[in-house]
């Protein structure tokens, strides 16, 4: 068993790494990259099966793909805090000549990336590709990938969607960052999507909802009841009910803090909320 | 002057079925993906000897360059075919994310490029692909002219590392190159020598271009043909050196004259040895239903239309 409290401090710094970041640079995503701590945290600090000596194939890894690119900060600090490479170089995150490009990418050669993403949709249909490949190589490891509920409006998803399913990619967890809001406000009312686990199962994937998106505990427990339902013909998705901007209270529950940086005061009650566990970069 | 002769026409499309069956053979990375145009793609023979690295995608193009995109990342070398036009123009951003900027080891197959895909019309036909793709960061783009080229250049494309875009064609066109021919991306390949005016074509043109300077020589004007099938990387001291020794210059192409080879060869001469040139090539117009015959007639891109733009740059030398 995972040492909860432990994973808990993780996830506080990552929340502190998240807007001091955001903060220096007075541009990038707050809100979805808080929303998902909890999940990179399981992620990485759990779930995964990898090495941090990082190679572009990851033959016997698991691997996971950042489809919604804009939650770059939660991402880099996740792999930064898991060895990836040095914590200090978050410092250089969106400034002219770093690795911490604004939407990630393998341009600059940042271990642990392994596609460029941003412009949204692209994720799914790359691992499922990679997924592919590992059946190729007779390699039995987990592809994972995490998407955003409002970027399931680009079509190339659906493309994806029923191809893994038709295809039998049963290698693949996909995960819907389900927080509820995009942009320019709540997706039910920039562009109602139905219900999305009708959706899934009606294209053929085995779906499971987690109702807790926050809470570490029922993340692990969710990313390993799917990663039981991996190899059995079926894709596997997970709905996973988040918050956007969790953590901190004034980002909740808007979309408000999508892609707005705090201020000097702002950035003070955020980091008041979440008090240093780890040490700052 | 060197004469070129044919005792078959074979499609450009063959020769890629050919190359890629080969591929299959000799080299265990090669993966082959399709949306639905196997047989548009001459694929067939890849895929009955390697059922397990083959991936009908179905009507999805978008969904088949990110699939190919994730093959690389596992070792695999995807070669995916469709209609020039759905490889490029409809699939523009995920080959510029998830390929070019990646930098993933994809090879993007186009056939029915160009007017020459016939009868369909201008929703089919693409004459805008060459400068799409060559505008992509670390794209090489590639056009072959007949069977044997296509053949050898997707073989070629195997074993070069980076993303490449390989066009080629639907109608059956001569094949007079050699069918044990060494493919070297980014070499130009001198097909004539000649002291009056160089002729460098690409794809089906580079027929033409042979013809044209057939007919040329009997009105006693001497002309260098040139066949790049790179267009980027563009072989400019291949260019240089000939338009040094002839003053003047056509280029010829199935392709909008905005965006393709003719610009990439404009850029080499205003840049090291400004040279008269002469566009064949599209107008800036899209096509139309046809023949393939009638539609290179009515828009000017055979023999007899290179001919008159020899004429014409003569004149301005």
């Amino acid at each position: 068993m995972p040492n909860i409290k432990e994973l808990e401090e993780f996830a506080t710094q990552v929340r502190r790494d998240i807007v001091r970041m955001v903060h220096a640079v007075n541009s990038g995503h707050p809100g979805g990259s808080l929303g998902c701590v909890e999940f990179f945290t399981a992620l990485y600090k759990d779930v995964m099966c990898y090495s941090t000596d990082f190679k572009m194939d990851g033959k016997g890894e698991d691997l996971f793909f950042l489809s919604n690119g804009h939650i770059s900060p939660v991402y880099y600090s996740v792999l930064a805090r898991s060895g990836f490479f040095p914590v200090s170089e978050l410092a250089t995150f969106r400034l002219i000549n770093t690795r911490l490009q604004g939407h990630p990418t393998t341009h600059e050669g940042l271990p642990g990336v392994r596609i460029a993403s941003g412009s949204l949709g692209q994720g799914m249909s790359v691992a499922i590709g990679a997924a592919q490949a590992k059946k190729l190589n007779n390699d039995d490891s987990i592809v994972y990938s995490l998407h955003g509920d409002g970027e399931l409006q680009e079509g190339q998803n659906w493309e994806a969607i029923m191809y893994a399913a038709g295809k039998n990619v049963d290698n693949l967890i996909s995960t819907i960052d389900y927080n509820g809001q995009q942009i320019d406000g709540a997706t039910k009312d920039v562009l109602p999507m139905g219900d999305l686990k009708a959706k899934f199962e009606a294209f053929g994937w085995d779906v499971l909802e987690v109702e807790k998106g926050n809470d570490i505990e029922a993340v692990i427990a969710g990313l390993k009841e799917a990663k039981s339902r991996t190899g059995k013909g079926k894709p596997v998705c997970i709905l996973l009910h988040t918050v956007m901007g969790n953590g901190v209270d004034f980002m909740m529950h808007t979309h408000a803090w999508h892609g707005k940086a705090p201020n000097d005061e702002q950035l003070a009650l955020a980091l008041e909320q979440n008090p240093e566990t780890l040490g700052d970069y | 002057m060197k004469k070129y002769t044919y005792t078959e026409k074979q499609d450009t499309r063959s020769g890629f079925g050919a190359g890629l069956a080969e591929l299959g053979r000799t080299n265990p990375n090669v993966v082959a993906l399709c949306a639905d145009l196997i047989g548009s793609l001459k694929m067939e023979k890849f895929i009955e000897e390697n059922p397990e690295r083959f991936f009908q995608i179905g009507i999805a193009e978008a969904n088949m360059m990110g699939i190919a995109a994730g093959l690389t990342i596992g070792g695999k070398i995807p070669f995916t075919g469709t209609f020039a036009n759905f490889s490029t123009g409809r699939v523009y951003d995920q080959i510029r994310q998830s390929i070019a900027y990646s930098n993933k080891n994809v090879k993007i197959c186009a056939s029915h490029a160009g007017l020459t895909l016939g009868e369909d019309g201008a929703t089919h036909q693409i004459l805008e692909d060459i400068g799409l793709m060559k505008m992509l960061p670390g794209m090489t783009v590639i056009n072959t002219c007949d069977y044997n080229q296509t053949k050898a250049a997707t073989i070629a494309i195997a074993d070069h590392q980076g993303p490449v875009y390989l066009r080629f064609g639907r109608p059956k066109v001569p094949i007079f190159t050699d069918a044990d021919q060494k493919f070297e991306i980014g070499k130009a390949v001198q097909l004539t020598e000649g002291t009056d005016v160089t002729i460098v074509a690409t794809g089906h043109l580079v027929w033409e271009a042979l013809q044209a300077s057939e007919a040329l020589e009997e009105k006693g004007i001497s002309a260098e043909v040139i066949n790049i099938h790179t267009i980027k990387p563009l072989d400019k001291n291949a260019i240089l050196k000939s338009v040094k020794k002839t003053g003047c210059i056509v280029t010829a192409e199935e392709h909008n004259y905005l965006g393709g080879l003719g610009e990439s060869v404009a850029r080499v001469l205003s840049e090291n040895l400004p040279t008269p040139q002469e566009f064949i090539a599209t107008h800036d117009t899209f096509g139309e239903s046809g023949t393939p015959e009638q539609l290179m007639e009515k828009y000017g891109l055979n023999s007899s239309a290179i001919v008159k733009a020899v004429t014409k740059v003569l004149e301005r030398k």
